[in-house]
Parts: structure tokens; sequence; C-alpha cells
């Protein structure tokens, strides 16, 4: 696809192939432990996971050398080493006979979650090419998070409307909602960030955007609230809202959309705290979770997350030792507490930073990227995994109240592990082209052809090739927003 | 955009230090807490839902064991198999293991070991982190002998009382049997209603005993207490072997030296006169030599002797035995008494009880462990080794983990005092009170007691120890208030055969 056809001298991948077969092995160590401490012997089923885990690594890894060569190497043995450590888990639970927990249909789910993801990496070839489906993305966002309130479609369950039923599968639409809301975000914001930017009025030192212009961020907002009232999901709502604000000041620069947002979901949730009863409770179980009159009932589970925890301690009780028949969804909303209890404190903060290295490295390539689109499309796509980390654990450890979200690569459940592979896709090929070595000195795209979708797509065309020239002059005529950063950046990027 | 990026990267960076912080917070800060909480069946379950190791008695045969059950607790803990009168045996070494909460006996104070938390395991438990494997508890070997044991539960019969064996050289306990007991395998119930019940039926279960007057008076020792080191009792007339011994140790006196042994001894500082039991003389010339007053349990001689001792001397054999002290063997045993030394402010140490205590009684208490303890000392050349009831702890790959090395307690007189003892302990057995404890072709040596108990009926016991030549087997037996002032119910009468049994059993290898 290059004129100068780089793949000749492509990496290898041979640091990606060798981390992968040490995030196999924890995986596979992990299983092996939970036969010998259940069943004094190989779990049944071992070498059936096992084989496919690996095959579907190196297939995946395989792809990556074919079709992203330059795609990051650190990235897929990290998801890797989550999903093969949650296999360890899920397996333990269904050895364990725990309800729900079903250790052959998580690994149908990462199966097709890795399929999907080397499907994406094969059709997408270009991030850009998404552009021109900024608000078909919009629309499909907005349709994904409305389904579950349609009669009939969505149910609920255990207080939370984010389910759809179609025939026997159940799907968690806000899960696939978020990877389009990036998109949307991403091609809107690339359009109209000088508008956002330096428009306005000053006021108490922040620069306050027009009214006309708070058209998009209002509409995301009452999504945002229609979620938390509609389908009574505090967490996605934060999900949606957050990733917004957080790409509008990525794009932005500015402190004043921040304080905006956060004032209005603030301002939202006190709302609907003073209105809505399970919104209060939610706030009671956090402030108050070890109340005699709440433990028994509204605060049972998140009690006896923090009782599995604090029973792991430092080291963990082990693989296997633990008691994760007492904690309500302990293979889906609450594994984090599970591997607390099996593998403690030093296993859970282990987990933490691999999380922590995805998102890094996300953010990292957002950084490298040439295109504003990629830029915001990797940073929203890295911050929304954060985002969703946050509201998840923080949930669980008694941070945040406790919503209905699920840990990535880990929670057995189909939509989660689906969308997050596709997450992780994106997130490779964009990566890709960051790292890829560019031909010409200047930062742009010329030695790569302009797809011609984007003209097609009618946007106007601000972050794709010669980016870098238009962003030099928008902000040198910005001049006080230019921040010296930036500045270095421009310049840096013609010197390339 | 890079600028907000690596911005965002540092809030991201935030964001994750506080899942970092407030994990860590619940796993470390708070976990104490969390798992104490009372509402937390964790604890309580992982505690009970062990592989206990075994207990098991010298040759193997398992007195305790955990056998794998389909329930929360995943083991349950069984003693002798289930088997309700063998349990019993045992009991007073077990205790119980109960889900309700209360643990007792060696599967409290070994439980360390049992449950597989002692530090010395600290390796198996690294192995355990590291294989995954749940850990398991080490098996905890008795020295307990299941002969002697056996011959000593039989032996005692229905009586209430108790009965200790301890190898004399070693210190090793060879029998430990407390009567009335307890099947306790329904204490250890999953069904915590049935094992609450269960376990307040037998400890409010005071067993009636015999009293002077013959109304009715119950035991302050319930089938739960192991009466040989948990239960005191006035020690009667074996106590003249502590009183003999002050007197051999610090005063110059030999089996030979001749006492005053009056008719009728009037206690210093009052007018209560004491006589001989029965009322009978000791010797027409109110003089004897020390062998005989004791070969006979002469009253009058040993009150006599002991205020010639003095408190000081008196005191301090009974401290150099250790008997103000309690011992885990690993279970604690309870202190005796004596005249001023542990009452406090209230406890009378006035010339009169200091003479009374000559003869074991007055405020005199001991465990039939300490009285045994006597024996082995006198036994053991004046050392008395320190009793144990662990003679060893192997992992649950049978790995040693640790042995008890037999070790000196006391040493509360010297080898010439504890021969010239052994002369006068051999003259009871074959000429004086003790006859019932000879055995055909063995010397044995003891000292018979009838110890007033009021106002329940007098305790009786005896104490010895066998070969003279060559101890291997140091023996007391009480029989709680089964006295009847009689001459046919004297520990001489009931007790001594007792023993004699017991070391039969022991001697007999």
């Amino acid at each position: 696809m290059s004129i100068l056809q780089p793949e000749e001298k492509a990496p290898a991948r041979v640091a990606e192939a060798v981390l992968l077969l040490v995030a196999l092995a924890l995986g596979m160590g992990g299983m092996w432990m939970v036969g010998y401490s259940l069943e004094d012997g190989l779990p049944e089923g071992f070498w059936t996971y096992s084989i496919v885990l690996a095959a579907l690594a190196f297939t995946i890894h395989i792809v990556l050398r074919l079709r992203a060569p330059y795609a990051d190497q650190v990235i897929l043995p990290a998801v890797v080493l989550l999903n093969s450590v949650s296999m360890a888990m899920i397996l333990r639970q269904d050895l364990d006979g725990i309800n729900g927990a079903n250790a052959s249909r998580h690994l149908m789910w990462t199966s097709l979650g890795i399929v999907v993801a080397v499907v994406v990496l094969f059709v997408i070839r270009d991030h850009r090419s998404l552009r021109r489906l900024t608000y078909t993305a919009m629309v499909v966002g907005i349709v994904l998070v409305v389904l579950p309130l349609i009669p009939g479609l969505g149910r609920e369950i255990n207080g939370a409307r984010i389910w759809i039923y179609v025939g026997s599968f159940s799907l968690q639409p806000a899960e696939f909602a978020k990877i389009a809301f990036a998109v949307f975000f991403a091609g809107y914001l690339v359009a109209n960030r000088d508008t956002l930017a330096l428009a306005g009025r000053k006021f108490l030192g922040l620069q306050l955007p027009r009214l006309r212009d708070l058209g998009p961020i209002l509409i995301v907002w009452a999504v945002s609230l229609a979620v938390l009232i509609g389908e009574k999901d505090l967490g996605t709502s934060l999900l949606f809202f957050g990733l917004f604000v957080g790409m509008l000041y990525l794009a932005t620069d500015r402190v004043g959309w921040i304080v905006i947002g956060l004032v209005m979901f603030a301002g939202g949730a006190v709302v609907a705290w003073s209105i809505f009863s399970h919104v209060q409770l939610r706030v009671n179980i956090w402030l108050d979770a070890l109340n005699p009159d709440l433990i028994t009932g509204p605060s049972f589970q998140l009690v006896q997350g923090l009782f599995a925890m604090a029973y792991g301690g430092m080291f963990g009780a082990g693989w296997g030792g633990g008691y994760p028949e007492y904690v309500p969804f302990a293979f889906s909303d609450f594994i984090y507490a599970s591997l607390g209890e099996e593998l403690g404190l030093t296993g859970l903060l282990a987990i933490l930073l691999i999380y922590l290295v995805i998102v890094q490295r996300g953010l990292r390539h957002a950084v490298g990227v040439r295109d504003g689109f990629g830029k915001l499309l990797a940073g929203g796509l890295a911050f929304v995994m954060a985002l969703q980390l946050f509201v998840v654990v923080g949930g669980i450890t008694r941070l945040i109240p406790l919503t209905g979200l699920t840990l990535p690569f880990m929670a057995q459940g189909g939509s989660s592990l689906l969308a997050n592979w596709i997450v992780i896709a994106l997130m490779l090929r964009i990566s890709d082209a960051a790292r890829r070595p560019s031909a010409l000195p200047t930062r742009g795209a010329l030695a790569e052809p302009v797809p011609a979708a984007v003209a097609n797509g009618g946007a106007i065309e601000v972050g794709g090739p010669g980016a870098g020239p238009v962003q030099a002059g928008t902000e040198a005529g910005a001049g006080r927003n230019a921040t010296p950063d930036d500045a270095t950046q421009i310049v840096r990027g013609v010197d390339l | 955009m890079n600028a907000t990026l690596r911005r965002l990267s540092t809030v991201v960076m935030v964001m994750f230090l506080a899942l970092m912080v407030s994990t860590t917070w619940i796993q470390f800060v708070a976990a104490d807490s969390l798992n104490d909480h009372p509402r937390n069946v964790r604890g309580t379950y992982s505690a009970l839902s062990r592989d206990r190791g075994p207990i098991v008695v010298k040759g193997g045969e398992a007195i305790a064991t955990s056998v794998p059950v389909e329930d929360n607790y995943k083991y349950q803990r069984t003693y002798s198999d289930g088997d309700a009168g063998a349990a019993a045996i045992y009991a007073p070494l077990t205790g119980y293991y109960s889900v309700v909460g209360t643990i007792s006996g060696m599967e409290r104070y070994a439980n360390s070991y049992l449950a597989g938390e002692d530090d010395s395991l600290w390796l198996d438990r690294l192995q355990n982190l590291i294989t995954g494997e749940e850990a398991q508890g080490s098996s905890v070997e008795l020295t307990i002998d299941p002969k002697v044991q056996k011959a000593a539960w039989d032996a005692l019969g229905d009586y209430t009382g108790a009965a200790v064996a301890i190898d004399p050289k070693t210190g090793a306990i060879l029998a430990m049997v407390s009567k009335p007991s307890y099947d306790p395998n329904p204490l250890a119930s999953h069904d915590s209603e049935a094992a609450r019940v269960a376990a307040e039926e037998v400890i409010n279960d005071k067993p009636r005993v015999n009293s002077v007057g013959g109304e009715e008076r119950f035991s302050p020792y319930g089938p739960t207490i192991n009466r040989t080191i948990n239960a005191t009792f006035p020690p009667g007339s074996t106590f003249k072997l502590l009183t003999a011994a002050a007197a051999i140790e610090y005063d110059g006196k030999t089996p030979d030296t001749e006492i005053p042994a009056p008719n009728t001894y009037t206690l210093p500082g009052t007018s209560t006169d004491v006589a001989n039991f029965g009322g009978i003389p000791c010797a027409g010339s109110q003089q004897m030599t020390l062998l005989e007053a004791l070969e006979i349990s002469c009253n009058t001689a040993f009150l006599n002797l002991a205020d010639e001792v003095g408190k000081d001397g008196m005191q301090r054999m009974f401290q150099d035995f250790g008997f103000t002290d309690s011992i885990e063997v690993p279970m604690t045993t309870s202190v005796g008494a004596y005249p001023g030394l542990i009452g406090g402010e209230n406890d009378d140490d006035s010339d009169a009880r200091i003479a009374l205590s000559g003869i074991g009684q007055g405020s005199v208490r001991m465990t039939p462990l300490q009285v045994a303890m006597i024996s082995a000392a006198i036994a053991n050349d004046g050392d008395l080794m320190e009793p144990y009831l662990i003679q060893s702890v192997r992992d649950s790959d049978l790995e040693l983990v640790s042995q008890t090395k037999p070790s000196r307690y006391k040493s509360p007189f010297s080898s010439s005092t504890a021969d010239g003892l052994t002369k006068m302990m051999e003259a009871v057995v074959n000429s004086g009170s003790g006859k019932g404890a000879q055995i055909p072709g063995v010397a044995v040596a003891g000292k018979t007691g009838t110890a007033q108990d009021e106002p329940r009926s007098p305790s009786l016991w005896f104490t010895s120890f066998a070969p003279a030549d060559d101890p291997q087997v140091a023996v007391a037996v009480v029989l709680e208030n089964e006295g009847q002032s009689t001459n046919e119910t004297t520990g001489g009468a009931l007790a001594s055969p007792i023993a004699k049994q017991i070391m039969q059993a022991a001697i007999s290898k």
C-alpha cells in the first residue's frame, strides 16, 4: 500500500511472539493450578482451552505481521494475558459449579472476539477510512444506546436495563456504542475543533464556548442522562459522557469544556439522585456499605466482594483457594474481586499495571500518529478503556458508586469481549500507522494515497493530509492559545 | 493535540493510581477488620474447612481425622472413626473441633500444626503458594501409648476420677484418662444447632459424687474437663512424699531417722487435735523411723514433720517442683495450691496450715499430673522431666517437621534424696498401705492417699513408679470422692490396683 514498500524491512515481531508465549504460559499455568487445586489433576478441557487460545493468539500475530507489521508489539500480548488469566478464573468457577460461570462459552466469545479483530484488521487497512463514517457512527451509537429501551427487545436485569435479547442471544449494546461514539467524536471534533476551541468569551479566566457550539455536547449529555434515567445505568452514562469530555479536551485544549461537562454531569447526577430512589440507594450503598440494614440486601454483593478481596490479602488464597460462590456474579461483574481473592493484592496490582500499559501505549500511539482523526480516535479509545476500568474497579473498591460495567477482556460476557477486541484491533491499526516509517520529511502522508472517501465524505479536511501546515497556521493565528508544546510539535513535524 | 494527549495520559495515571490505592486499602489496610467482620463467613469457613491433619497415637492409630464431605466445611472432623466408645477414651486428649466456635484439647493447642499454619511449616506453605494446592494440615503424633491408655480406661471402670502415666526418664505422657468422658463426635457436627445442643449437654453435665452426709453433691468438673491437668484435688497422703523430700533434702533426715509419731497431734497455735486414720496409734513408743511413718502413712508423724521443716522449706519444695506454674503439654495445665503461695492475702499460711499441709490436707490442692510428677522426679533421681504429649509433627508428605526433645523441667532434690524416697516407697508397696500395687517379679514404689474433701467424701489416691530399680513409668490415679472413710475404700484398697494395671501395661512392652 505504500509506494516505498516499507514491508520489505518490516519488523519480524519477534518480541510480540515471545511475549505472547509468556502470556499464554501464565494463563495455562493458572488453568493447570486450578485443576490441581480443585480436582487433583489437569482440568477437563485444559488442552482444548490452551490450544485454542494459543492458536488464536498466533493467528492474530501472523495477521499483524502481514497486515500491520509496524503495529505495537506489547498491546496484543498484554490483552492475551488478561484474556487467558480470566479464562483460568472462569474455568475455576465453572469447575466449582458456580451458576452462570461457563468456561466453554467464555472461550467461544474470546475466539469470536479475536476473529472479529482479525476481520477488522483485514477490512480497515487505514483508520482514516473510518472518518467518512462519522455521522453514521453517531446514528449507530444512539440507536445502540436506545435499543434496550424498546419494549420487547430490552430487558431489565438486576435493576439495569442494558441488555437486549435476540432469540437466545443477549447483548449489551452499550459496549459497541462506545466504539461508535469514539469514531463519531473523533470525526466531529477534528472537523470542528477550531470553532470549538477559539470562539467564545472569556469568563473568570476560562474561555467559554459559544452557545450555538454547545449543540453536540447537549446531545451527548441528553443521551447520557437518558441512559442514566431510562436504563438506570450510571456506569455507561459516565462512560459516554467522560469519553466525550475527554475527547473534547483533547481536541480543543480548553479546560472550560471540562468544567462545563463536569458541572452538567454533576447537575444531572444530583437531579437524578434527588428524584430516583434507585440512585439514592446506590449512593447509600457506596457510602455506607457495611450498614447492618444494607448488608443483607442491597449492599450484599459489594460487601461480599470486599470480603473476598480482604480474604485474598497481600498474596491471595491461591488458584482455587477462594470462595467465589459467596459473591454474586463473581465471573462477570465481580471478577475483579474473585481475582483479588485468589491472586491477592500482588495479582491485582499486576493486572492494573497491564491495563495501564495497554492504555498508555494507546495514548502513546495517539501522539505518534500523524493525522488529527487518528490522534483523537486512538486517544479516545485508550481513554474510554481507562475510564471503563476506573468505573468498574472504582465501583468494586468503593471509590465511586457501583455500576454495571464489566472488566474488559476478563469478565465473562460476549458483548464486552467482542467490543473490546474491536477496540484493540483499532488501536493496533492506528499504532501501525503511527510507527510506520515515513518516507517524507513532513508530517502528513504524501507517501500514502489520500483516501478518496474523505473527499466524498464532505467533511472539512483538517486532520488528514496537510494537517500540519493548517494546524500551524491556525494555532499561530490564535497566538496565545498555542502552547510551546504544540509549537514544538509542529516544528518537529515539519523537520521530520 | 499532543500536549493534551500527554496531559490526558497524566490524568489516566492518576486514575490508575487511585484504583491501586483503593485496592491496596481493601486488601492490606482494611483487610483485617473486613476479615473479622461478623458478617464475613469466609474466616469461619476457611478455618473450619481445612484438611486438618490427623492426631495419631503411638503406633499410628488415628484418633482424630478429617473426612471429606459435600458441604461448606468440606471436611468433617471425626474421632476414632466415629466410634463413640473409642472416641471417649481419647476425648481428654483430642478435645473437640466445633463449628459453633468452641475448640478444645489438642485440636485447640496444636491447632497451628493441625491447620498447617505453624511457622515451622513455612516451606510447605510456600510450596502451596506456588503449586496452588490447598494447604493441608500436619499430623500430630502423641506420646500416648494406646495399650497403656486402654488399660487405664478399663481399670478406672465406672469411677469418677483420672489416671495419668508418664515416662519418668523423658516426661512423655503415656496415658491420660479422665472419667466421666464424652464422645466428641456429636460436638463436631456440621449442624450447628445439633453441635450446640450436644456441647451444652456435656458441658453442663456435672457428675454426682459421694458425700459425707449422704446429701446430693456434684463434682465441679464436667466430662469435658480433663481431670488429669485441669482439675485439682487435695492430694492427701501422697503429699507426704513431698514433706519427706523436704525433710531429707533440707533437714538432713534419712529414712532411718527416728521421728515423733504421737497418738494425737495438736495443730500449732490451736487446740485442734488431729488423730491418725481410724484413731489407731502409729507406734506404741510414739516414735518411729521416717520409713516406717511413710510405710503405714502415719498422719501425726507427718504433721509434726511439716511443722519441723517449716513454712519456708515446704513452700520452697512445692515451688521447686514447679507446681505453682502452668505447663503447656501443650494444653495449659492448672496450677496447684499451697498455703501462702498463690492464694493472695486471704491465703492462711499460719503454722497450723503448714502442719496440716504435711499430710496433703488443708488448702493444698494438686492436679493428678502434678502428683504423678512427684513420683516421676523420685524415679528419675531428682530430675523432673517436662511432661509433654506431642512426640512429633509430620507434614502432609509425612516429612518430619518437628520432634520433641525431652528436657529437664526442675530438679527439686538430689539423687540421694531420691534414693531414700524410693526405698521408702518400695516399703509402702511391699509391706505398707499400698500392697494392692504389687506386681510379681517387679519392684514397685508407691504411695497411697485418702484425702478428705468435705462435705464430699474423701478422694482416693495412688501414685507410684516401676520398676523401682529402672523406672519406666510413673503413675497417679485419683478416684474423686469415692471413699467412704472405711478401710475397704482407701486409696490403698481401691486406687492401688488400678495403678498396678496401668504400670503392668506400660512395662510389658
